[in-house]
């Protein structure tokens, strides 16, 4: 999966961070990039919201495919999905 | 149903929910809801509820082209629909306004589905041009996620209705249970009861909304308890559900209780208006 973007995507990047946060401020859970958001007792409705923060914040469309629990699983892989879709689309 | 177009009347939480399914599954919809306001806020409710079901694996996606929603206060934009939902309050009056209206207006032979909870079939069958077309197809709530639907065959219903209700169900990927026809059918005559007793063990201060739903849940392994399942279904639509019951039977045990009509009368509907017998405040994030 590349994760060529203009921001940096590595596992400390800005997006990391910005999600870290949206997650801690929505959630009260202090989590890290590789925790499984579903499995720590977030429901799992709360999928759609994170669908919705990825496009706003970041411009990207998710949809197909691509809309599976698995993308927004951890921020790790939320932080991939934005990649690949600003990759695809950029 | 293939290049069909299926019209779904009233846009409340039933109407807007089969909606997001059958566009999640690649189906035309026209949605009819007379209410301006409600009208003006569905078409994006829909769409987001149409990828949470994808998002959340409440149906197979097939991979057809987008299909379109349109959204009108005109019943006639539905004139040239394959087949029907009607969804509109539970109340007689407003299932007779609509089926009247709609049945004048599609093609003889167009299946005609109600999405009543508890009106029998043949009841709303005479309010039909045609009562053969009409078939019970009883959705849950949210429709895109729970793929088992209790399908109501009255006793005018014919051959033809029913296997295009068949039809329609796989078009939407779901699962129908065929029953006869009677207030309540199987799931509301049990369930409606359930919850009406349950709201009136707290109303008696027997015990709490919590500790009610926990022996359901602890002890009977069921998913969630009567009472969050009211506040699921909504408590306003648990109140005219039970009234319908309780004309039909002449069973006391149907009538709503006093705790029941009190919270709807102050607008504690439940998870629809964020706090039912259970606060919804935090819901989307807290543990399911």
């Amino acid at each position: 999966m590349t994760e060529t973007t203009q921001n940096s995507v590595g596992t400390g990047s800005s997006t990391h961070q910005e999600l870290l946060a949206f997650l801690d401020a929505k959630t009260g859970r202090t989590l890290d990039a590789s925790s499984d958001l579903f499995a720590s007792g977030i429901s799992s409705l709360f999928a759609l919201q994170l669908v919705v923060h990825l496009e706003e914040k970041y411009g990207v469309t998710v949809g197909g495919a691509d809309l599976k629990m698995d993308n927004f699983r951890t921020v790790d892989a939320m932080v991939a999905l934005i990649g690949r879709l600003r990759g695809a689309t950029g | 149903m293939a290049d069909g177009v299926l019209a779904v009347l009233g846009a409340g939480t039933m109407g807007a929910g089969l909606a997001a399914l059958a566009l999640g599954r690649g189906v035309d919809v026209v949605l009819v809801e007379t209410d301006p306001e409600v009208a003006g806020a569905v078409g994006k409710k829909v769409r987001q509820d149409a990828r949470l079901g994808r998002l959340l694996g409440g149906y197979r996606p097939r991979e057809v082209g987008e299909a379109r929603l349109t959204v009108t206060g005109d019943i006639a934009k539905a004139a040239a629909a394959t087949a029907v939902i009607e969804c509109v309050t539970e109340t007689a009056e407003a299932k007779h306004a609509a089926l009247s209206a709609i049945s004048e207006l599609v093609k003889p032979g167009t299946l005609l589905i109600t999405n009543t909870s508890a009106i029998p079939v043949d009841e709303l069958a005479s309010f039909c041009d045609r009562p053969q077309d009409l078939v019970g197809a009883h959705f849950m709530n949210p429709p895109y996620l729970i793929r088992a639907v209790e399908v109501v065959r009255g006793p005018r219903t014919s051959d033809d209705a029913m296997d295009q209700a068949r039809a329609l169900l796989a078009e939407l990927d779901r699962e129908g249970i065929e029953v006869g026809d009677g207030p309540g059918f199987v799931i509301n005559r049990v369930l409606q009861r359930m919850i009406n007793e349950a709201a009136r063990i707290v109303e008696d201060g027997v015990a709490s909304p919590e500790a009610v739903d926990a022996l359901f849940t602890g002890c009977l392994g069921h998913r969630t308890g009567p009472l969050a399942t009211g506040d699921l279904i909504g408590l306003d639509n648990v109140v005219q559900t039970l009234e319908v019951l309780a004309e039909r039977t002449g069973d006391a045990g149907y009538e709503p209780c006093d705790l029941l009509t009190a919270m709807v009368r102050e607008g504690r509907l439940g998870r629809k208006s964020g706090r039912g017998f259970h606060d919804y405040d935090q819901e989307q994030v807290k543990a399911a």
